[in-house]
């Protein structure tokens, strides 16, 4: 059982965990991600590791509340505890070979919690890091301090311009490469259609561009192939070649639609959840 | 052998075979000859004294009948299950010359049941000398390595990957063949011996075997088995709706997704192909059917070429599962939004005899046809897993990825062992226990040496 030492809602619907996990803490690396499992009836997610303490032995996970799971996740209160947390799981990803390199580092929504740590391990290994941070409206947008303390510059977007500039990452990258920008290599992590359409755009001006792949993951351990993709046309198994993968590369159609494998059985239970919380909530 | 009647039972998750009575084993064991020289007990991997033990059936005694088992073995409620006896202690039987050999594995699963439904004894601790031994993995070969190191008075620690120890036992054989409960209680039984399981930790990503040597542990066994799934590489592989065995079985069997009450979902398909004929491929197979399926075995070569164990294929016949043999898939069909709709095949022939001895299957030109499927189970064998050999420095493995290791279970590095699938390659549950208890035998030996 793992305890969860702090907990702070980041937005309506995006929660952070301080989880105490020593063993994970002492070896993880910006990239991985770990797996937890709530409780016994419960099924195996997988969830980047945004930050870490060794010291104190404390990994730090970001999540939003999509699916039933995560809705149950988001119930547990400080002092309680998540019944299975394993890892390091996963490559870390490359931060050293960026050292006196620009960057531009991408997020979109909960993907800038994943984003932020390797635009921090970037700057920090000595590359200049621009990043662009892409949030669908003011209400949820988060992070942002954080993010800011990790990049030379940050670029705060949102889909309906309530908050930053608006309008898509994408936007915001074209311009920037269109006004002179020189970027050594894109990274991408968020929504499978950002990162998607992240690729289409710097395949156009020959940016190497590294994207953060997260396929539906039951094991995490390379056992089973319910994580596959196609990169460059070989099958690969994102949880242990990964899940960091050249995003020209990879084939982001087929991953879309392998990600909506389950997406009626996830909708079915997102809905028992939410009745059975309204349930509690009426005394019922 | 009572069992659930196969109409019953393909529309459930409960034992197919139900055990013998008391009187049915009695007179079971009444037909062991009790042979001077012992054939059956050369044909165990892990040497149980089985004409000792079922004259102590024959008595009526069975709790004694269960105490002589485990002198040699840990985990009777298991192997009696789902040893291929035939191959091994069965096969050797002199009764199975002229008709059919003494039934050991039921005598031997009688017994484990009677202990753990009468005793009230709980295992016994033997105090510690001291030596800290690790055991990574949890499945039988590690089970095994760790319960006789235990008794030898060793500090064991035993770590597991997943959130629960047993390994394909939990994982890859399914309820109806092996109840989880029981799995679980030999598991139980281990910890109350001492041994320390400590679960949720990937050995080479949480821990490497450096650091464990650091932290004093003075040898290493190696038990993380054989879990690489292989595919075809064929068109529409990743299409939705294939999946390999081993994700199946564990979203069904670990996850428990067939019941309704736990989060894991699971695909419901209405025709599935299992492609394959091993064992995995009848265990896959067979859970599909009771997840309400038609279920259709897809192999290359003929039903007498079937690796699987006889008894299984025969359950898989009886429950309906329908066994296209001498076929091949060639590609898997899709619809635009990336479902499977079908599986295009090729029908086989078998030709000469090829290296491993079995007649080789040639396609017949010109018979390709198209099953009408939505679901794809990949059951093609599986390899070790790449995680413990790239993060050891010096680890030695074959071509196919199988840790070296010498009779004895030594490998490359001193003081590590290793044995069962990691060793071999996909084998099975009384394979793996026999390597656990060699590599025992050699960790006492190499300790002792040292001190």
């Amino acid at each position: 059982m793992y305890k969860i030492l702090r907990r702070e809602d980041l937005s309506s619907n995006v929660v952070l965990m301080d989880v105490e996990a020593p063993m994970v803490a002492k070896k993880c690396l910006p990239g991985q991600f770990i797996i937890l499992r709530v409780n016994e009836e419960g099924e195996r997610i997988p969830l980047t590791i945004a930050h870490y303490d060794r010291e104190k032995g404390v990994v730090t996970i970001i999540f939003q509340t999509v699916g039933a799971t995560t809705m149950e996740l988001a119930e547990l209160k400080e002092g309680e505890y998540i019944h299975d947390f394993v890892g390091p799981l996963g490559n870390p990803s490359e931060t050293e070979e960026f050292k006196g390199k620009k960057v531009a580092v991408i997020g979109g929504g909960l993907g800038c919690a994943i984003a932020w740590p390797q635009a921090k391990a970037i700057h920090e290994a000595g590359g200049t890091v621009h990043m662009i941070a892409g949030f669908r409206t003011k209400e949820i947008v988060m992070l942002e301090n954080e993010m800011r303390a990790s990049c030379d510059e940050l670029f705060m977007m949102t889909d309906d311009g309530t908050y930053g500039e608006k309008g898509f990452v994408t936007n915001k990258l074209e311009s920037l490469i269109e006004g002179g920008e020189k970027y050594d290599a894109v990274i991408a992590i968020g929504p499978l259609v950002m990162m998607k359409f992240v690729c289409v755009l710097t395949k156009k001006y020959n940016i190497p561009t590294i994207v953060s792949m997260n396929p539906i993951m039951i094991d995490g351990t390379g056992m089973c192939g319910g994580c596959r993709l196609t990169v460059d046309g070989e099958t690969k198994f994102a949880c242990v070649d990964g899940p960091d993968f050249d995003g020209h590369k990879v084939d982001f159609d087929e991953t879309i639609r392998r990600s909506r494998m389950y997406s009626q059985q996830e909708a079915a239970a997102r809905e028992k959840h939410a009745c059975r919380m309204e349930g509690m909530n009426n005394g019922k | 052998m009572p069992e659930q009647a196969p109409d019953v039972r393909n529309k459930n998750f409960e034992e197919v075979a139900l055990g013998y009575t008391a009187e049915m084993a009695v007179e079971e064991a009444n037909r062991c000859l009790g042979c001077k020289n012992m054939p059956c007990v050369s044909g165990c991997p892990v040497n149980v004294q089985i004409p000792q033990f079922i004259a102590l059936v024959a008595e009526g005694k069975f709790e004694e009948g269960y105490q002589k088992i485990a002198e040699t073995s840990t985990l009777p409620a298991i192997c009696g299950r789902v040893c291929p006896q035939e191959n091994q202690c069965e096969g050797k039987c002199i009764r199975s010359i002229k008709g059919e050999s003494v039934a050991i594995g039921r005598l031997e699963r009688f017994c484990a049941d009677w202990h753990m439904e009468h005793s009230t004894e709980k295992p016994k601790k033997v105090p510690s000398n001291g030596h800290k031994v690790a055991v990574l993995g949890a499945g039988p070969a590690s089970l095994t390595c760790a319960s006789d190191l235990v008794q030898m008075g060793y500090d064991v620690t035993m770590l597991e990957a997943f959130h629960a120890a047993g390994g394909v036992l939990i994982y890859g054989i399914p309820e109806f063949r092996l109840p989880k409960a029981i799995v679980a209680k030999e598991v139980e039984n281990l910890e109350a011996m001492g041994v320390n399981i400590q679960t949720n930790v990937v050995v080479g990503k949480s821990v490497s075997i450096e650091e464990l040597k650091e932290e004093g542990y003075e040898a290493i066994f190696i038990g993380t088995g054989a879990g690489l799934p292989s595919f075809m590489g064929i068109e529409g592989e990743n299409l939705n709706g294939v999946f390999s065995a081993n994700e199946y079985l564990t979203r069904i069997n670990l996850m428990k997704a067939y019941d309704g009450k736990h989060d894991t979902p699971i695909f419901h398909a209405k025709k599935v192909a299992v492609v394959g004929g091993g064992n995995v491929a009848m265990d896959a197979a067979r859970c599909a059917k009771r997840m309400g399926a038609d279920v259709s075995i897809v192999y290359r070569r003929g039903l007498e070429e079937l690796p699987a164990r006889k008894e299984e294929v025969h359950h898989a016949m009886e429950e309906g599962i329908d066994f296209k043999v001498l076929n091949n898939p060639v590609k898997i069909l899709g619809n635009e939004e990336g479902w499977v709709t079908g599986m295009e095949v090729v029908k086989m022939e078998l030709g000469e005899p090829d290296a491993s001895g079995r007649r080789r299957p040639i396609p017949v030109e010109g018979s390709n046809y198209v099953l009408d499927v939505d679901c794809v189970i990949m059951a093609l064998g599986t390899s070790p897993n790449p995680i413990l050999k790239k993060s050891t420095n010096g680890l030695e493995t074959n071509k196919k990825g199988c840790i070296s290791a010498d009779e004895n279970g030594k490998t490359s590095l001193e003081g590590v062992y290793a044995g069962g699938d990691a060793v071999t390659g996909a084998a099975t549950v009384i394979l793996a226990m026999g390597a656990g208890k060699t590599a025992a035998k050699s960790i006492d030996e190499y300790i002792k040496s040292k001190n």
